[in-house]
């Protein structure tokens, strides 16, 4: 990495961004993309950074035992169902807040992953395959910049999916009906806590496989550490996104970029400010709350139902 | 409300509680026992590590100190109708303001420099979460994220001066802002091992605890927190209530930083962050956000992680077993919620027959 920055100078940053964005926005965009799900039927989860690491872990043992990386990615996502449903569960019982669930829930997945992934910090699983698409370079820059992962396009491809489905399959009116508003949901006879249910399983799924390519492909090892807060963020980034699923793959790129940044000035020897680039996701998140936010109005775009919006 | 709902209620609020943790305790043994481990002997252990002799019981109180603070800043929005979970953020940018002030003003008297230490600490900490009191009343932002966003921000900002502007070039491996002198250090209670944060803690929960429950200033957070139209219809000023239980909280996680710093480690760096201001929610949630109740839930999990070390070392359990069954805790007691005034209990019928109509 610094051996390419000093080739190419300061050209190297903009570079590294790219190709941070696209590797570091690949959790972001599955974690968002469930989120979104869930957040547009009703709920919000704010434990997704516990099915995250859950999935990192569930993922990475699966992949060693078994030796291959996309049953690796079968399990993670199935943990996060798991993980969904018990929170979707729970949720549903009266009077119980979605938002102190989901921080037990973060609580306790953490917790099972370290619990149960002491035995997989030493050895190594292997890794999910990248598509090069740099191959017409001749600078090894450019060719690490636009190695591509197949669960990013598979993100890519499920964004506009889930926003056309949402948009004209008979099952996304469902969800966004139940999402904004139950009474009209139930007028029209549709289940509203089943929805809500299956919604946070679904999205503790594509959660799970988020964690699945932390472990697997970027950083590609399973430790405690691995998750740098990714599944908080997601949370922030649906808000930002303001509940579109493209705008969660427009907004994963650019939280990608900008948690790629800090990493890249550090390698043409910036050093200053390295945590606060850090923390411009989180800065950026809570500027578009405070702009689109007031206490007359609710945010554009959001579900009714959602406790988010008051 | 009757005097027999009163009866059911109180009935509740101490039955329900403790179900919650019988049921997590169950559960937690169910999951050693999958595990390999005999769920009974590491009851024992935790017990033994938590209360077991006056070692574990100063390491329990030890850690219980910053959890009654940091609990105090969930608990008292709780109570106005705010979910706020910016804890670590405060006792973060506390402890920093804390170790700052005290660096700065070596040498002098060490009282005064503890005193200026404690007021830097509570006001930075005040005014981090009352920041985000302020963007939920005027801005109308969700606070719940706003405090989640802000405590991932105060953690930056942390970092960001440890290592840099006020980092001690003397620390090496860990980076860390200088030492602050020895005659600013808080020490212990006279005849324990444990900091006057513990005292402090208590006291905090003794005057939230009168202020939510006997003044009218509490009457009004909590008109508020149970009502929030009606409260605007009696004609209180929301926003002034709003921002005073976010800046009371937040100094009192503050606080809990300052703790930390001045009785503690001696000077501000990663330490801080093990996830204080984090476990200070569940131990507000598990005391229903009553300021009395904080005190010996504090005291019960800051055992269960003292006893961490205990299972690691006799039973071989990986560390993160504590946070298995924190997590496990708190997901039952959230769902035990549910369980409030929707069991008949025997003795409340007794209570209404006996009273005369």
């Amino acid at each position: 990495m610094s051996n390419a920055a000093e080739a190419l100078g300061w050209w190297g940053v903009p570079l590294a961004v790219i190709g941070g964005a696209i590797r570091v926005s690949t959790p972001f965009l599955f974690v968002s993309l469930g989120e979104c799900l869930t957040e547009r039927a009703g709920r919000i989860n704010l434990g997704l950074e516990g099915t995250l690491i859950m999935g990192a872990m569930s993922g990475y043992a699966t992949a060693l035992h078994t030796g291959s990386p996309w049953a690796g990615v079968l399990v993670a996502g199935l943990a996060g169902l798991l993980f969904g449903l018990l929170h979707g569960a729970i949720c549903s019982l009266p009077r119980v807040n979605d938002i102190a669930v989901g921080i037990g829930l973060m609580l306790l997945g953490t917790g099972l992953a370290f619990f149960l992934g002491k035995p997989y910090i030493q050895p190594k699983a292997p890794g999910l395959p990248a598509i090069d698409l740099g191959w017409w370079s001749s600078l090894p820059q450019v060719q690490a910049a636009l190695k591509i992962n197949v669960l990013f396009v598979i993100g890519v491809i499920c964004a506009p999916v889930m926003l056309w489905w949402l948009k004209n399959a008979r099952l996304g009116l469902v969800v966004r009906t139940v999402g904004d508003s139950a009474d009209a949901a139930r007028a029209l006879g549709f289940p509203v806590i089943a929805t809500r249910i299956w919604a946070t399983a679904a999205g503790g799924f594509l959660a799970g496989v988020g964690g699945a390519f932390l472990s697997l492909y970027y950083p590609g090892s399973w430790s405690e550490g691995l998750s740098s807060g990714q599944g908080i963020t997601a949370v922030a980034l649906v808000i930002f996104a303001r509940w579109n699923p493209m705008g969660c793959f427009y907004a994963s790129l650019l939280f990608g970029g900008a948690g790629a940044l800090g990493p890249a000035l550090q390698s043409v020897g910036v050093t200053q400010g390295y945590y606060l680039f850090n923390a411009l996701p989180y800065a950026l998140t809570l500027a578009v709350m405070i702009i689109a936010c007031s206490p007359r109005r609710t945010l554009a775009g959001a579900p009714g139902e959602l406790g988010v919006t008051n | 409300m009757t005097r027999s709902d009163g009866w059911a209620a109180t009935i509740d609020a101490v039955a329900i509680p403790v179900l919650a943790i019988v049921v997590a305790l169950v559960l937690f043994g169910a999951f050693v026992a999958i595990y390999g481990v005999d769920p009974f002997a590491a009851y024992g252990l935790m017990f033994e590590g938590a209360f077991g002799s006056a070692f574990s019981w100063q390491n329990s109180l030890l850690r219980s100190a910053p959890l009654i603070l940091t609990a105090l800043c969930t608990a008292l929005p709780a109570r106005a109708g705010l979910v706020v979970i910016g804890a670590e953020g405060a006792l973060a940018l506390g402890g920093l303001a804390a170790a700052a002030v005290g660096h700065a003003l070596d040498g002098a008297n060490g009282m005064v420099t503890v005193t200026v230490m404690a007021v830097a600490a509570a006001v930075i900490g005040g005014a981090w979460v009352a920041l985000a009191g302020a963007l939920r009343y005027w801005r109308g932002v969700n606070e719940t994220i706003a405090s989640l966003l802000l405590v991932y921000i105060a953690i930056a900002l942390f970092n960001h001066l440890v290592e840099g502007p006020l980092r001690d070039p003397a620390s090496l491996n860990k980076p860390s802002t200088p030492p602050i002198a020895d005659d600013a250090m808080i020490g212990a209670i006279p005849g324990f091992d444990v900091h006057w944060g513990l005292v402090t803690g208590v006291l905090l929960c003794l005057a939230f605890w009168v202020l939510i429950e006997r003044t009218t200033i509490g009457f009004a957070i909590r008109l508020i927190g149970d009502n929030q139209k009606a409260a605007r219809l009696a004609g209180l000023r929301l926003g002034g209530y709003v921002l005073v239980v976010c800046a009371l909280g937040g100094a009192a996680a503050g606080l809990a930083g300052l703790y930390e710093v001045a009785a503690v480690h001696g000077q501000a760096n990663a330490s801080l962050l093990v996830g204080y201001g984090f476990t200070g929610i569940l131990v507000s949630f598990l005391a229903r956000h009553n300021p009395l109740a904080i005190i010996p839930v504090a005291i019960l999990i800051g055992g269960i992680g003292a006893s961490g070390g205990l299972l690691q070392r006799r039973l071989d359990l990986p560390d993160a077993a504590v946070l298995v069954l924190q997590g496990i805790l708190f997901v039952t007691i959230l769902a035990s919620e549910t369980m409030y005034g929707r069991i008949r209990w025997r003795l409340p019928s007794l209570v209404a027959a006996r009273r005369p109509a």
